[in-house]
């Protein structure tokens, strides 16, 4: 029976099982890709969802009287005078500028005059203050601001908070939500392009809504410069060294192993070594750029050392010898032909490396770049030396936010993981053009 | 006067000679450049570096091993002032200034080569000094053989290893497992299977997730999976209620090293030589059954060392863990529960206030040097793995 003729054409038993291994095994492998994918997308839409709120923020917009009684009692506009007056002292010119709007505009409300002032961020009598301060004349008159709301009231605007939510919550009420929702009806409460979050400093615990990233961004540049004047120059040295110069011996080959070795050892250990050479051996300041930034660049040396030694690998030796045929020495064949060849590659691996850096979190915490800064540092000031002002740096001011209490604080780590990533792309895109435009095929 | 002042007069003396010498030099004959040895801007280069290098191996040495006190400042700006002489006095027409300032340069190619050791020898010295000063305070059997962690800052804090190790591990082991099957299967299909096209798009796609910071991977750990694996999968199951949890620090940072896993397999799959598959189809196998039989074997020491250096990184990781696996010191098996591991103990016992002669402030650097050595032999033994492959097939 078994011997029955058969066509070629018909799949036998074996065959059949054979073929459908085959396309099992293949969906697996498109399956993984799609889960790879799949995971991808979450996380951009997860991130995105959450933080693309962050860039816009719901202001109050009303009519501030400021009075010379409560600013300047003396009336000489001297400013070390004026500045005796506190924030608190601006408080009740915001809500009689608040209370004022809403009879004007003919809302009624059940909230007392305390609860309607809470709508107004605890923020915004520091913005009233420093202009006032800026700006002595303006005291007598009044002067139209736009101020932040509360957060909750800005989480209303951007479903965070309910109705529901509110009823339970002692920072806010419903009828302070109606209220709010009166007042935007009414024009007097607006959601706009929030600028404050890319340059205003940090806030405390109470005001998620004033909260903004400038002091981080500040912080961050500041190490990236450090970490670009230290690693490059370091890096390419050793890179032609090793590549160019060494003699092939055991020295060479422990520092070869030991490149590789660091370019794995976790993040973490830096932090460590940060804090135990820089800070509490060499003694510089703790949570400055610099120290921020020497950690960094010791992080990103065996990345620029891997990516430059590839690339001068890959200038052929013709034109060295084309260089010493003429004369040159070794040192200048290197120097005036291999390297600017070289250059491209360089670059980009340089600028791979500094995208590394610039989201590195954990070497950070351990120096202390944790600290709560609300000053912008300054490059230069002789107490502190060269970036030695306390700062704090991108990715560590999203860890901090999501240490703190006011749920309005994970929208704006969201919204600053959007703009760290928005720089990591930039940096990116710029290495991959590099590379399009000037990589050589010898 | 301050150091870096000092430091910056150096450069600017070691620049004004860049500019003298070369005169100085065609000066003794008589702008005739003809009869000098070398080029005049070699002999420019030559007193530039002369100059500098010194001055700048004081300044670095003196400030790091406290040289000199407070007068440092002044030796510098002193062994520049001499150098400067010394290089106008060398300047002589016969002075062969190019062999001088390639050596020079030489030297500052060594140095910066010298950085990636002087970075180990920091590396270990300052873990291994702390590490010292703790152990002496704290008995080592009972660092690395305790099952309890529970430090106190009021004394009496025990500082056992082990329920922070089995926190790791276990994250590690959950992550792997993700990562692993998923980054191998997507490399054999991305360098086996696929289209050009769908390679062109798939690969970068995944290798995005690759220059992800891990900030982001535990933000993301934070507000959506934590919270995801709480509401369908551990309170329904009972199995816990707590958002943080090895699961979910363990998937989130398997989504992290599928790139790493998948990138690594690639290269190391492409390296089997096209020959051994072409045998396998000349035989009739069908290309799913070439794959397991004759590549992936080929390829499996190097499979197995790309495994082991995710591992490594699984096992340093920080922000993830930090974010997503909790606080709480605990030895259990239940994946919902939150563990904590090596790095976030590190991090909460140097964050904040740190008192450098405390037990509990030490016991960072025993943890830190732990995981070096753990991570480094996982890389040796990788890379060790990894080359020896290599050769095979070159």
């Amino acid at each position: 029976m078994s011997d029955a003729p058969k066509s070629l054409l018909a799949v036998d038993v074996r065959t059949k099982k054979r073929n459908a291994a085959e396309a099992r095994f293949k969906a697996y492998g498109l399956g993984a890709i799609i889960v790879a994918v799949l995971a991808l997308a979450i996380l951009i839409t997860s991130v995105f969802g959450t933080g693309l709120s962050a860039f816009r923020q719901t202001f109050i917009t009303i009519e501030v009287p400021l009075p010379e009684a409560k600013l300047d009692k003396s009336g000489v506009r001297d400013l070390s005078v004026m500045k005796k007056v506190t924030t608190i002292g601006y408080k009740p010119l915001l809500r009689n500028g608040l209370l004022a709007a809403i009879d004007e505009a003919g809302i009624t409300t059940d909230l007392s005059k305390k609860d309607i002032a809470k709508l107004i961020s605890k923020e915004a009598p520091a913005t009233v203050r420093n202009f006032v301060l800026a700006n002595p004349d303006a005291i007598g008159g009044s002067m139209v601001f736009d101020l932040l709301a509360n957060g909750r009231i800005d989480g209303f605007f951007k479903d965070r908070v309910t109705m529901e939510s509110a009823a339970l919550d002692d920072n806010t009420s419903p009828e302070a939500l109606k209220l709010a929702r009166d007042l935007k009806e009414a024009g007097i409460i607006q959601t706009k392009l929030n600028w404050g979050f890319l340059f205003a400093p940090d806030a405390s615990d109470q005001r998620p809504e004033a909260a903004g990233l400038g002091v981080a961004i500040l912080g961050s540049l500041y190490m990236m410069i450090v970490v670009l004047v230290l690693a490059l120059p370091i890096g390419v040295a050793a890179s032609v060294y090793l590549e160019e110069f060494a003699p092939r011996n055991r020295l060479t080959d422990i520092i070869e192993v030991n490149i590789s070795n660091l370019a794995a050892v976790p993040s973490i250990v830096y932090g460590i070594l940060g804090l135990a050479i820089f800070i509490n051996f060499m003694e510089f300041n703790q949570s400055s750029p610099l120290v921020g930034g020497l950690v960094l660049a010791l992080m990103t040396l065996p990345t620029i050392i891997i990516s430059t030694r590839a690339s001068l690998k890959s200038v052929p030796p013709s034109i060295r010898d084309a260089a010493l045929g003429i004369g040159a020495s070794k040192m200048q064949s290197v120097f005036h032909h291999v390297l600017p060849l070289a250059a491209p590659g360089i670059l980009t691996g340089t600028i791979i490396g500094l995208a590394q850096a610039l989201g590195e979190t954990a070497p950070l915490l351990l120096i202390g770049m944790v600290a709560f800064v609300r000053e912008y540092p300054a490059a230069y000031t002789p107490d502190a030396g060269l970036f030695g002002e306390a700062s704090t740096a991108l990715p560590v001011q999203i860890f901090n936010w999501t240490q703190r209490a006011d749920p309005g604080f994970v929208e704006r780590a969201s919204g600053a993981i959007i703009v760290l990533l928005v720089f990591l792309l930039v940096m990116n895109t710029i290495a991959i053009i590099l590379r399009r435009k000037f990589e050589r095929r010898w | 006067m301050s150091l870096s002042m000092s430091v910056l007069l150096a450069i600017i003396v070691s620049l004004a000679a860049y500019f003298v010498a070369p005169r100085y030099v065609l000066g003794l004959v008589d702008g005739d450049r003809r009869k000098l040895a070398s080029l005049p801007k070699q002999f420019g280069l030559s007193a530039a570096l002369t100059v500098l290098l010194p001055a700048l191996a004081v300044a670095g040495v003196g400030s790091v091993i406290g040289m000199f006190g407070i007068g440092l400042p002044y030796v510098v700006i002193a062994v520049a002032m001499l150098a400067l002489l010394y290089s106008i006095v060398q300047s002589r027409p016969d002075f062969i200034a190019r062999n001088r300032a390639e050596r020079l340069i030489g030297f500052v190619l060594i140095a910066a080569s010298g950085v990636a050791i002087l970075t180990t020898i920091g590396i270990v010295f300052s873990m291994l000094f702390e590490a010292s000063n703790f152990f002496r305070d704290y008995h080592w059997s009972d660092f690395f053989f305790s099952t309890e962690w529970s430090p106190n800052f009021r004394g009496n804090s025990a500082l056992g290893i082990i329920p922070l190790l089995w926190g790791t591990l276990y994250i590690s082991f959950i992550a792997l497992v993700f990562a692993v099957p998923i980054g191998l299967f997507a490399a054999i299909y991305l360098s086996e299977y696929a289209s050009p096209r769908m390679r062109s798009v798939a690969k970068p796609a995944i290798e995005i997730l690759a220059g992800i910071p891990t900030i982001v991977y535990g933000l993301f750990a934070l507000i959506t999976v934590g919270p995801f694996l709480r509401d369908y999968f551990a309170s329904p199951m009972g199995l816990g209620d707590s958002a943080s949890s090895v699961m979910t620090a363990g998937l989130v940072m398997g989504v992290m090293l599928i790139p790493f896993v998948s990138s690594l397999s690639d290269d190391i799959i492409n390296a089997v030589p096209q020959a051994m598959r072409d045998g396998s189809f000349g035989l009739g196998a069908t290309k799913s059954e070439t794959i397991r039989q004759v590549v992936i074997p080929a390829a499996l020491p190097g499979i197995v060392g790309a495994v082991l250096l995710a591992a490594s990184r699984a096992i340093g990781e920080t922000m993830i863990v930090v974010l997503g696996a909790g606080a709480a010191a605990r030895l259990s098996l239940n994946p919902f529960e939150a563990m904590t591991t090596v790095t976030v103990k590190i991090v909460s016992q140097l964050t904040g206030d740190t008192d450098f002669a405390s037990p509990e402030t030490l016991v960072a650097f025993a943890l830190g040097l732990t995981l070096f050595f753990i991570t480094l032999s996982l890389n040796v033994i990788a890379l060790v793995i990894v080359r020896k492959y290599r050769e095979q097939y070159e």
